[in-house]
C-alpha cells in the first residue's frame, strides 16, 4: 500500500495514473456514451468535429461516428493490451521460474526456446502468426503474448538464479519443502517485483502492436480499433486529416500512461519496495 | 555409551577458486553422541560452513560417508530424503537473510508443522503458540512480518522453526555471530534449555572459542579442511595441542591471562 502512496506521490506517476485513469473510464461509459454498433452508420458521410451536437467529434468517410469509434476503441486497446501482457507474463515467469530452478539440462532447452523466439523481431512474429490464423480478438491476443514472453522469462530466470541461492530458500530446503513448493512460495513472488515493473513496458508495447496489426488490416475486422480508424482516416489524410489524428492521440495517451506509471512504480518499488 | 546419533567418515569437498580447486573438506571425520553437543571452531574459511552444508545435504561431498540415525544419510533422496530431513535441521548465520522477507512468525512455523505433519492440523495454532512461548516471545508477536522484528527475535524464531519438528540434531552455523552480545547469552541459555528438555544433540559452529566453549561438550577445532583437535571441550582448551588452537584461545582476552573463579 505504501508502494501506491508512493507511486501517486511522485509527479510522473500521479500523471499516468491520471491518463489512464481516464482511459478506462472511457472505454468502460463506452456503451453508454455511445451505445449500439460504434460501426453502424450514424450520419452524413465526413462531418468535421465540433459541427453536430449528437456527432461531437465528426464521422468517417462512411458516417461512422468518430467518437463511438475512440470510446470502443479505447476498450479493444486495453483489453488487447492488458490480456496479452497477463498472458506473456505468466507463461514467462513459468518458464523462467522452471528453467532458473530446475538446473542445467532443462534449463539450456528452455533457454534455446526463448533465444529461438527472441531473435524473431515481435511484430514479425505475430504477423505471421495472425495472418495464418485469422484476425479474430483472440488470436490477436495470442499472437503478441507469443511474441513477448520471452523477455520476462528471461528476467525472472535471472532473478530466480540469484534468489536460489539464498539462506531463505536453503532453509526451507533443510525443512523438507518440496521443490514445486519452494519454486511458487519461496522463490516466484519474491522474483516478481522487476516483472511487474517490465509488464507496464509490455501492455504499452502490445497495444502498439495490437495497433499496428489493425493499421494493416490484419486485426479483427468486426471489433473498432484505433488502429483500424487510423488505416480508415489515412486515404482522407488532406481532406479529413482529424480522422486519424484523433484515434492517434487516443494511442500516444494510453501508451504515454502506461510508461508514466511504469517508470514511477519502478522508481517506488526500487525505493523501498523491497528489503 | 549409546550409538553415535550421527557418524561422519571422510568428507571431502573442493571447489574452483579462480581456476584452483580449493579443499574446503579435505578429510573431515566426526561423531555426535545423542543428547550431546559438539563445538566446531576454526577461524574464517576453514571448511566449517561446508561442513554444515555438507551434513545438511545443502552442498554434496565429493567423497566420504555420513550414517545419521542409522541410515546411510547420503543414500537417501527424493521424498524418503524430504521426510528424513525432519530429524536434522539447521539454524543460519543471518537471521534476516534466512526467512523469506513476505513471512510472518507463524506463517514460518505453520509450514514446519505442515510439512511433516507433526501435529494434526486442528492443533496447529495451538502449537504455533506453545512454540512462541517455549522461544521466549510474547504471542502477540505471531502476526507480525519476520521484516518487523528485531535480529534477536528473529533468530528466537529460527531456533523455533528448526525444534518445531522435533529433531534428533540441530546444527547451529554461526547462530548467535550476528547478534549482540547481551542478546547472545539469552539465546545460549535458551539453546542448552531445550537440550536439557528434548534430549537433542547440537553441531555448533562457530569461529568464537568463549562462545562454544559455553555450551559444548566436546570441542573440534577445523584448520584448513581438516579437524586438527578434538576433545572433551575444558581438556582441549587447557591443553592446546595446536598452534591453530592456540591462536584461537589468544584470540578470547577473557580465557588469557585473567584468572578465572
Amino acid at each position: 500500500m505504501s508502494v501506491l502512496r508512493r507511486l501517486l506521490s511522485s509527479p510522473t506517476g500521479a500523471v499516468g495514473v491520471a491518463l489512464l485513469a481516464v482511459i478506462a473510464v472511457a472505454a468502460l461509459s463506452a456503451p453508454w456514451i455511445a451505445p449500439g454498433d460504434p460501426l453502424r452508420i450514424a450520419g452524413p458521410a465526413l462531418l468535421p468535429p465540433f459541427t453536430d451536437p449528437a456527432l461531437p467529434l465528426g464521422t468517417d468517410r462512411l458516417g461512422r461516428d468518430v467518437l463511438a469509434g475512440l470510446l470502443h476503441g479505447a476498450r479493444t486497446s486495453l483489453i488487447v493490451g492488458i490480456a496479452a501482457a497477463a498472458a506473456a507474463i505468466i507463461v514467462g515467469s513459468l518458464v523462467g521460474t522452471i528453467a532458473g530452478f530446475a538446473g542445467r539440462l532443462v534449463d539450456e532447452a528452455l533457454m534455446r526456446v526463448v533465444d529461438a523466439f527472441q531473435i524473431v523481431p515481435g511484430f514479425l512474429l505475430a504477423l505471421a502468426f495472425v495472418s495464418v490464423a485469422g484476425g479474430s480478438l483472440s488470436t490477436v491476443i495470442l499472437a503478441i503474448a507469443l511474441s513477448a514472453w520471452a523477455q520476462p522469462a528471461r528476467l525472472v530466470r535471472a532473478e530466480v538464479l540469484s534468489i536460489r541461492e539464498r539462506d531463505y530458500v536453503a532453509a526451507a530446503r533443510v525443512l523438507g519443502m518440496h521443490p514445486v513448493e519452494i519454486a511458487l512460495k519461496e522463490i516466484l513472488p519474491n522474483a516478481l517485483p522487476p516483472v511487474l515493473a517490465l509488464a507496464a513496458v509490455i501492455v504499452a508495447a502490445a497495444i502498439l502492436t495490437e495497433a499496428a496489426l489493425s493499421f494493416l488490416g490484419l486485426g479483427d475486422p468486426n471489433v473498432v480499433t484505433w488502429g483500424s480508424m487510423i488505416s480508415e482516416g489515412r486515404n482522407v489524410l488532406r481532406a479529413a486529416p482529424f480522422l486519424s489524428v484523433i484515434p492517434g492521440i487516443g494511442l500516444v495517451a494510453t501508451v504515454l500512461g502506461v510508461y508514466l506509471v511504469s517508470e514511477a512504480a519502478s522508481e517506488a518499488l526500487g525505493r523501498g519496495g523491497r528489503p | 555409551m549409546t550409538a553415535p546419533l550421527l557418524i561422519a567418515r571422510d568428507l571431502r569437498r573442493t571447489f574452483a577458486s579462480g581456476g584452483r580447486r580449493v579443499a574446503a573438506l579435505d578429510g573431515v571425520s566426526l561423531e555426535i553422541a545423542p543428547g550431546e553437543t559438539l563445538g566446531l571452531v576454526g577461524a574464517s574459511g576453514c571448511g566449517k560452513s561446508t561442513l554444515a552444508r555438507v551434513l545438511t545435504r545443502l552442498v554434496a561431498p565429493e567423497a566420504g560417508s555420513v550414517h545419521f540415525m542409522g541410515a546411510d544419510w547420503l543414500k537417501l533422496s527424493g521424498s524418503r530424503l524430504r521426510a528424513a530431513r525432519r530429524h536434522m535441521q539447521m539454524v543460519f548465520q543471518e537471521p534476516l537473510a534466512a526467512f523469506n522477507p513476505r513471512a510472518t512468525v507463524a506463517g514460518v512455523l505453520a509450514d514446519a508443522l505442515r510439512i511433516h505433519a507433526v501435529v494434526p492440523k486442528a492443533e496447529r495454532g495451538a502449537e504455533i503458540a506453545r512454540l512462541v512461548d517455549r522461544v521466549g516471545l510474547p504471542a502477540a508477536l505471531a502476526g507480525r512480518s519476520i521484516r518487523n522484528i528485531s535480529g534477536g527475535q528473529r533468530q528466537r524464531v529460527a531456533i523455533a522453526r528448526a525444534i518445531a519438528v522435533r529433531p534428533r540434531l540441530v546444527i547451529l552455523d554461526e547462530a548467535v555471530s550476528a547478534l549482540d552480545v547481551s542478546v547472545r547469552g539469552r539465546i545460549l541459555d535458551l539453546l542448552v534449555d531445550l537440550q536439557r528438555e528434548t534430549g537433542v544433540s547440537y553441531l555448533f559452529v562457530s569461529h568464537d572459542l568463549a562462545v562454544v566453549r559455553a555450551v559444548s561438550h566436546r570441542i573440534a577445532v577445523m584448520d584448513a579442511g581438516r579437524i586438527v583437535e578434538e576433545g572433551p571441550a575444558a581438556e582441549v582448551i587447557a591443553a592446546p595441542s595446536t598452534a591453530v588452537l592456540g591462536r584461537l584461545i589468544d584470540a578470547v582476552p577473557r580465557l588469557k591471562g585473567k584468572p578465572q573463579a
